[in-house]
């Protein structure tokens, strides 16, 4: 995969760069964080003596022990609750759930807990909380592994919803949610993982507000984020072939939404694809596709179009799972649909 | 100074140290690991030998299931497999206990139960090569689908016993007619809330349940000592019904305890939790390497507690059996093995267009029209290769 310019990252002064991995971006942000502040710790299934159910946290026990680096009991509820009393107690708890199907079971306390304390309590409490967990399918894990339920998530007020999509963004969202005082949802597609890609030797945090222009066009803009990023690029490379410039948008940020990087490209393009792995019904892509409409009414050549996931459980033949999720060809054809 | 505060009960080390690793004295244990019958105050196996000898042949059969999976597995004609290396006798012991009429709610790793409950284990393949997600009918032999999510199936069971209470099918004194639910889980799922808020339904009902846990110390990585600091059967006195510590390794015990458990949920008087203290030999899945995070040495300690080896030992020294009987039943295996080979790689494979076939059981016009629109996009494939040709 070809490493991308984010225009999120200040670039450094030259210190060299390194070959890396997004699973190591993410271990690497781990490491950093609790090399930095002591009040920064793991806790999850199998993230210690396993090395984390995607090898993400592999080498952290060895490194920082079982006080900073946590394994627990099979209780999604408990240590997402956990989680919340540590934050409230002035720890910075990162807390990984194997996926988000399984942060199912941790629902109230994410949204009837941790997204309303500090509304509940007038501002006096802040839950300082970085929960990370993969989503997306794409690896034959059946339907009740492989779910993109991020946009429920982006639904909740009272947290933050992140979703890296490259390598710095995996290197360095992790320390900018540490630094926030609400609780922030970091999403990691599962098919990222061994996703390759250069960065600087001291990369560090990225600024999470903002959506980043991936690729500059003037003919259609394609918004996604997290795995389909890499799809609507690839997109944008058919689409090259055949003269349309389509400009590609990475959401970033799912809550909240960057509504001014997201205007500025349609007011230029005037046309818009949004390719979302959720559902189309009542989804993320409804909101993006809603908000451009809303804004950018009058700058729009065309109805916006949107490229998801078939409204099914997500298969788990692997021909059925391809079938079902969005795929490059969907979003070229959708492009031309409304380049015209 | 500090001095350690003893008022609030037994020291946990107590409780939970030496004795741990061996299951502790509670242990309900008929069959030694080397083959000897021992008695029980309070359970008895009341088969005669050749009932043991079939429960040696199922256990036998069973592994060979494992073990091919497990091959095809590295073959790369399974996806995944989970394996159950070690839990045969818990597997077989409570299987051969149930009723025709009993129903059970397996976890995804009960190759054994659904052995006595007559699903082909082609079907368990089918699952783990990914072409269907278990297709066998859960009322042929009332064996329920295999569950992944962790522990899910167990409020499922609970539900699924007051619904045999309202069918008046508990108490009746019919033994052909009384029914009860056997729900699987493991250790690992004993610190799900959904397993928690079973046990709690589950007595508040007075439901025809038996929870039966087979704790195989490890849950992927996380010890047992990680999910509870005591016996895992302790805590059942605490949710108000019995709990028994039974050697998860012991056919006959495994066998007794859940036929008497399944007497008391016939009768009527309620759940029962039975903790099948066992080891999981293998990984947890076949994704899994198990030496990142344990010892060889206790593997090395439970193989002298091998489930079938205790039985052929029994069998041979009491002079139950020839070698033709071992003999017989190894050429099973082997058909079996045969079997699985060659059958695992003639499941056909899904058809691209059912994906939208079961979201509801009347499909959506929305359904219909991506179904249509997909077919469509499938038929430009046929045409364009015709194009090519």
């Amino acid at each position: 995969m070809t490493t991308l310019s984010t225009g999120a990252t200040p670039v450094p002064a030259a210190t060299g760069t390194v070959e890396t991995t997004y699973r190591e971006a993410l271990r690497e942000a781990l490491r950093e964080a609790l090399r930095e502040d002591d009040r920064v710790f793991l806790m999850g299934e199998d993230v210690g003596m396993y090395g984390g159910c995607f090898a993400v946290s592999l080498g952290l026990l060895e490194e920082f022990g079982p006080e900073r680096v946590r394994d627990t009991p099979l209780s999604e509820s408990g240590f997402v609750g956990a989680g919340i009393g540590a934050a409230l107690a002035g720890l910075r708890p990162v807390v990984e759930i194997m996926t988000v199907n399984f942060s199912l079971l941790a629902l109230d306390q994410i949204l009837n807990n941790a997204a309303t304390l500090s509304h509940m309590s007038g501002g006096q409490l802040h839950v300082p909380l970085v929960i990370r967990m993969t989503t997306g399918a794409g690896r034959q894990l059946a339907a009740q592994h492989s779910h993109s339920l991020e946009g429920w998530y982006a639904h909740i007020p009272g947290i933050k919803v992140i979703a890296p999509a490259t390598v710095e963004d995996a290197r360095g969202m992790l320390w900018t949610a540490l630094e926030d005082p609400d609780p922030v949802l970091l999403f990691e597609h599962g098919t990222l993982y061994t996703m390759t890609g250069t960065l600087p030797r001291d990369a560090g945090h990225v600024d999470i507000t903002r959506a980043a222009v991936r690729r500059e066009g003037r003919d259609v803009t394609l918004v996604s984020y997290g795995g389909t990023l890499h799809k609507a690029l690839a997109a944008a490379d058919v689409l090259a072939g055949s003269g349309v410039a389509a400009e590609v948008l990475d959401l970033r940020s799912l809550r909240p939404l960057d509504d001014a990087t997201i205007a500025a490209s349609v007011r230029k393009t005037h046309r818009a694809v949004v390719v979302d792995e959720g559902w189309r019904s009542g989804g993320l892509s409804a909101e993006v596709s809603a908000r451009i409409t809303e804004q950018c009414f009058y700058d729009l050549d065309g109805p916006v179009e949107r490229v998801c996931s078939a409204e099914v459980p997500i298969p788990y033949a692997q021909h059925l799972e391809q079938a079902a999720l969005p795929q490059v060809d969907q979003v070229v054809a959708a492009a031309r649909r409304v380049v015209g | 100074m500090t001095e350690s505060n003893t008022d609030f009960g037994p020291d946990l080390g107590e409780v939970f140290g030496p004795s741990h690793a061996d299951g502790g004295p509670e242990l309900v244990q008929l069959l030694t690991p080397e083959g000897e019958r021992v008695e029980h105050p309070d359970f008895s196996f009341d088969l005669d030998d050749e009932a043991i000898k079939g429960f040696y042949r199922d256990m036998v059969l069973t592994r060979r299931i494992d073990t091919e999976a497990t091959a095809l597995q590295r073959h790369g004609e399974l996806g995944i497999w989970a394996q159950l290396l070690g839990q045969e006798a818990a597997q077989i012991g409570s299987g051969r206990a149930l009723a025709p009429q009993d129903f059970v709610f397996p976890t995804y790793r009960e190759h054994g139960v659904a052995w006595c409950r007559d699903v082909d284990p082609l079907r368990l393949l089918g699952l783990f090569r990914g072409v269907d997600q278990g297709g066998w009918d859960p009322n042929d032999g009332n064996f329920g689908l295999y569950t992944i999510v962790i522990g899910a199936q167990t409020l499922h069971a609970v539900g699924y016993a007051m619904g045999m209470q309202r069918d008046g099918v508990v108490g009746t004194g019919d033994p052909e007619r009384d029914a009860a639910v056997v729900a699987y889980f493991g250790d690992g799922a004993s610190s799900q809330g959904d397993v928690n808020e079973s046990f709690i339904f589950a007595a508040s009902y007075n439901a025809p349940v038996v929870f039966f846990c087979q704790n195989n110390q490890w849950a992927i990585s996380e010890p047992i000592e990680r999910q509870s600091r005591i016996p895992l059967y302790q805590r059942a006195l605490g949710f108000g019904f019995p709990g028994v510590r039974v050697d998860g390794n012991d056919v006959l015990a495994c066998y007794a305890v859940t036929k008497a458990a399944l007497q008391r949920a016939h009768e009527g008087s309620g759940p029962t939790f039975v903790e099948a203290y066992t080891y999981r030999m293998g990984a947890h899945t076949t994704t899994d390497d198990p030496t990142r995070y344990r010892l060889s040495e206790d593997l090395e300690h439970w193989k002298l507690k091998d489930p079938i080896a205790r039985v052929h030992a029994y069998l041979t020294r009491n002079g139950l059996v020839d070698e033709a009987f071992f003999a017989e039943v190894e050429e099973e295996a082997e058909r079996l093995g045969e079997h699985l080979r060659a059958g695992c790689k003639a499941l056909p494979e899904p058809d691209p267009l059912s994906i939208f076939d079961h979201v509801y059981v009347d499909q959506t016009p929305e359904l219909a029209a991506q179904k249509e629109g997909f077919a469509a996009y499938l038929a430009s494939f046929e045409g364009h290769k015709e194009g090519a040709r």
